[in-house]
């Protein structure tokens, strides 16, 4: 019976016994976060009511769940094709910047050649220019391109956008590793290329986890450059913008929208829950490099 | 770096993806904004007209741009100072090693960061709403309101309000990278600290703070620029107003160039010179900011 009792004790507290102090500021957190998360609890909740029981101001939990707002949401408001092309984008961006700033990073931070330090102060310089002070002439290049309306268009400016920070990562953390390694393989006669494929960037592990994530959260959540593209083909909108454009055509479908919101953040969310510990060392790895 | 200079082929080989995907989406914008900024171009299919500095002299005049850019900085001013102090509060509560829920507090805590902005903005939109919305909804049931608030409909709480969003929205990354400053200070500072019996607020200020100054400087400096990239979640909550009222200068910029309301032109050379200007006096500022660090940094 004791043991009964005392298992959500040690759930929370381990088997020492919690010193006061401890309990409180456990119970203080745990307040904070059902505030902190009643936002999500709320949409959830919405997306499966109808839309009569939204306005009659009832409680979080639903009388009786209905999941047709999913299937309006995944067929009327075209989250499941957005969903697709959300996936493509992020994808696709996530091997273009990994292949791409990964090489220049290395060659940054391990070689030196003429002309070095100006192309990385170059790259420092603009890691801090907005998003909004770029797009025009992004776009008009992709129209130059016949690529403002299509999805590899979207896709190549959403990898080229924020690349400045990542291959600054690479730089820095390939500069500390040691020569040994290296000056082995060179030794034995390896060629540049296997030499990076094979010693040094699985070497840069935890930088690259920290550039892969900082990527998918980025292409996930871009907003500014899918809105601008997608204004003359809606066919490929993401689901940002697609949440955006449901907003601005069905503004009272409470319900609908919630589901449409709850489709674009399940994916994410469960990734992160799956690869938390990755997700936490990799942005942490960004104060660290 | 040891001098090699083997293979000089290869080593260009390897630096021309990263370099034309930098040049087109990096350099090349960067420097055809600039351009752009001398023109009076009023479409991407009609002809620039070359107008010099016109389009600067305009916007140092312009009366809505002073006013988005007033409200960038009192974005970034109201943002920064909340988002480092209350995220470095929770994860110093979360540092503590008896706390065996910690890793569940923070994966709440940090839901919000890997939500997409525009989800973000669509719910609290409902949760604010003054039709029904839950949060007026709670304030009228517990007496507190007599009347519902019009949070993003008023000029008075649409700041406030989207300033409470945003920091909510990012707490959570700010609290990672606080996290990761404290697993640098050394357990034996905190035994130190014990025996003296120095504990709580002066703990933080005078013994945890001064370790972890360096990461706190950086911690600083992404908090800035991210309050700067607000588009999103403006643009999904209020469109820039109501009566420009949370105008900030990307929706200015976004505006100016594609004309979202009706009756106005596209002005295309006029966003692009709104762009360099705010990006010239943000510039001013991290130099500013970079300065003032450097010197700190040869104090200590």
């Amino acid at each position: 019976m004791k043991a009964l009792l005392n298992w959500p004790r040690r759930l929370v507290f381990g088997e020492r016994k919690p010193t006061r102090g401890v309990a409180i500021t456990s119970l203080l957190l745990a307040a904070l976060c059902c505030l902190w998360i009643y936002p999500f609890l709320w949409m959830i909740s919405t997306s499966l009511k109808t839309t009569g029981e939204i306005f009659m101001g009832t409680g979080l939990i639903p009388e009786t769940p209905v999941l047709d707002n999913y299937a309006r949401a995944w067929t009327d408001a075209h989250m499941g094709s957005y969903f697709i092309n959300t996936v493509l984008v992020t994808v696709g961006s996530l091997i273009i910047v990994t292949v791409c700033t990964s090489l220049l990073g290395y060659v940054l931070g391990r070689y030196s050649f003429r002309g070095k330090s100006l192309l990385i102060a170059a790259f420092v310089a603009t890691v801090f220019v907005p998003q909004g002070f770029t797009i025009i002439p992004i776009f008009e290049m992709l129209s130059f391109f016949k690529l403002s309306t299509s999805l590899w268009g979207l896709t190549l400016a959403t990898s080229g956008h924020a690349m400045a920070i990542y291959v600054l990562l690479f730089a820095g953390y390939f500069r500390q590793l040691p020569d040994e390694l290296e000056d082995a393989a060179i030794m034995d006669g390896v060629g540049f290329f296997r030499i990076f494929w094979y010693v040094m960037l699985p070497l840069a592990r935890p930088i690259a986890v920290t550039v892969i994530i900082m990527q998918v959260l980025h292409a996930w959540n871009d907003f500014l450059l899918p809105l601008v593209i997608t204004l003359a083909n809606p066919a490929i909108r993401t689901l940002s913008v697609g949440i955006y454009a449901f907003k601005g055509e069905q503004s009272i479908d409470w319900s609908g929208m919630a589901a449409a919101s709850t489709i674009s953040v399940v994916p994410i969310v469960l990734l992160f829950i799956l690869l938390q510990r990755y997700f936490i060392n990799g942005l942490a790895g960004a104060v660290k490099g | 770096m040891s001098n090699r200079k083997r293979q000089p082929r290869a080593l260009y080989l390897a630096m021309v993806p990263g370099l034309v995907l930098a040049g087109m989406f990096t350099f090349y914008p960067i420097l055809a904004a600039g351009y752009y900024a001398l023109f009076d171009w009023s479409g991407f299919n009609s002809p620039k007209m070359f107008v010099g500095l016109d389009n600067f002299a305009r916007l140092m005049t312009d009366p809505f741009f002073w006013g988005a850019f007033q409200r960038s900085l009192i974005f970034l001013l109201g943002t920064v100072p909340l988002q480092m102090f209350i995220s470095l509060w929770i994860a110093v509560l979360l540092n503590n090693q008896l706390l065996k829920l910690s890793n569940v507090f923070r994966t709440l805590i940090f839901l919000p960061v890997v939500t997409p902005v525009a989800v973000i903005g669509i719910v609290w939109t409902f949760l604010l709403s003054p039709f029904n919305g839950p949060i007026n909804g709670l304030l009228l049931d517990l007496g507190l309101l007599s009347r519902p608030i019009d949070f993003l409909g008023s000029s008075d709480t649409v700041m406030p309000s989207l300033i409470g969003v945003y920091v909510w929205k990012w707490l959570g990354l700010t609290m990672i990278y606080w996290l990761a400053a404290l697993q640098t200070v050394p357990e034996d500072v905190y035994e130190a600290a014990k025996l003296d019996n120095c504990k709580g607020g002066r703990l933080l200020l005078f013994v945890i703070l001064p370790i972890i100054r360096p990461f706190a400087l950086v911690i600083l400096l992404i908090s800035a620029v991210g309050a700067l990239n607000v588009f999103p979640l403006i643009m999904s909550m209020t469109n820039g107003g109501p009566f420009f009222s949370s105008e900030v200068i990307e929706i200015f910029i976004y505006r100016s160039a594609f004309a979202t309301a009706e009756g106005t032109r596209t002005q295309l050379g006029y966003a692009a010179a709104a762009g360099v200007l705010f990006g010239l006096l943000i510039m001013m500022l991290t130099l500013l900011q970079a300065v003032i660090s450097r010197r700190s940094g040869k104090k200590s």
